[in-house]
């Protein structure tokens, strides 16, 4: 488990990648509650002016921290967690196994405070080539404070 | 009806007690993808220090969101949901979400503002046991598209 010590400003985050399926944005729906047709029904989401179904905002902010979660070892030590959603996820259909959308997150120490506290900017993009190369940025200030033993 | 900056300050009653649960987190960690055992098991939870499995940081989206609803659904507001979307969120924890915890949830307006047509809510919803301890707030930061323009028609 990451120490607090062992930690400065500007150390890099393991980047991952999560796939975003249909299925994916179905099974969201029904844990959190957030049935709104435009996580799930091409049709509405075309006629409110969406290219396709979106995912939901919060399942990106739910798996952009991942890389926090992943890299300290215990989410109990997230102390603050905050997103922006500036872009959409869309999420074409597809039976392939690789069909959907791809995100990308990438985190970096921006601050180690005197209070025992890091704090952790995210970068989430859409698309791209799953290094973090390309894409569309869809989330703007993603930032966790953590408290690291 | 234009978005009222005198709502600010609004503060809806508690909702009823919101049972957690280990199932309903399993469910909730299932549907993010994250295979992390510590929302499954309380011996890798315990192993850390919890004193059960705990939620994952954006699970009390599951709780704080359909209790926001009773500002969309305020008569006083009038506010359409199919108008509303979410801009901003932000999550101030002082402790995890166990899943044995029961708890309420407070709601309430912080701000109210109009400009460039669009209206603009923020909420803080607070998650408190039923002890009285509080564990998380909710941000929202809510936008209203055309709310002025709708109100002038």
């Amino acid at each position: 488990m990451i120490k607090f010590a062992d930690v400065a400003k500007g150390d890099v985050l393991p980047a991952q990648t999560f796939p975003i399926r249909r299925v994916d944005l179905v099974k969201y729906a029904g844990a959190s509650g957030d049935f709104n047709p435009i996580h799930w029904n091409e049709r509405f989401a075309q006629s409110v002016g969406l290219p396709d179904v979106i995912a939901h905002g919060m399942f990106t902010m739910a798996e952009a921290v991942r890389v926090v979660t992943d890299w300290c070892g215990d989410p109990g030590m997230i102390v603050e967690y905050q997103v922006r959603f500036t872009k959409p996820v869309v999420v074409p259909d597809g039976v392939a196994e690789d069909s959907g959308a791809r995100l990308t997150v990438t985190g970096k120490v921006s601050a180690v405070n005197e209070d025992g506290t890091v704090r952790v900017d995210l970068t989430a993009m859409s698309g791209g080539d799953g290094d973090g190369g390309g894409g569309e940025k869809v989330l703007g200030l993603a930032r966790a404070l953590v408290r690291l033993p | 009806m234009a978005l009222d900056p005198g709502f600010a300050g609004r503060t809806y009653p508690p909702t009823a007690v919101y049972e957690v649960g280990r199932e309903k987190i399993r469910e909730f960690a299932d549907a993010i993808g994250d295979p992390n055992p510590v929302y499954r098991d309380p011996a890798v939870a315990q192993d850390l220090g919890h004193r059960d499995v705990l939620a994952p940081p954006t699970f009390p989206i599951a709780i704080t969101w359909p209790a926001a609803l009773v500002i969309i659904d305020d008569p006083e507001l009038g506010l359409d949901f199919s108008r509303v979307l979410h801009a901003e969120q932000r999550f101030v924890y002082a402790r995890p979400i166990y899943a044995d915890d029961q708890l309420t949830a407070t709601v309430v307006i912080e701000d109210v503002s109009e400009r460039m047509g669009q209206g603009f809510l923020s909420t803080r919803t607070d998650l408190v046991t039923v002890d009285g301890e509080h564990v998380v707030s909710g941000y929202s930061k809510l936008v209203v598209v055309g709310a002025a323009e709708e109100a002038q028609s």
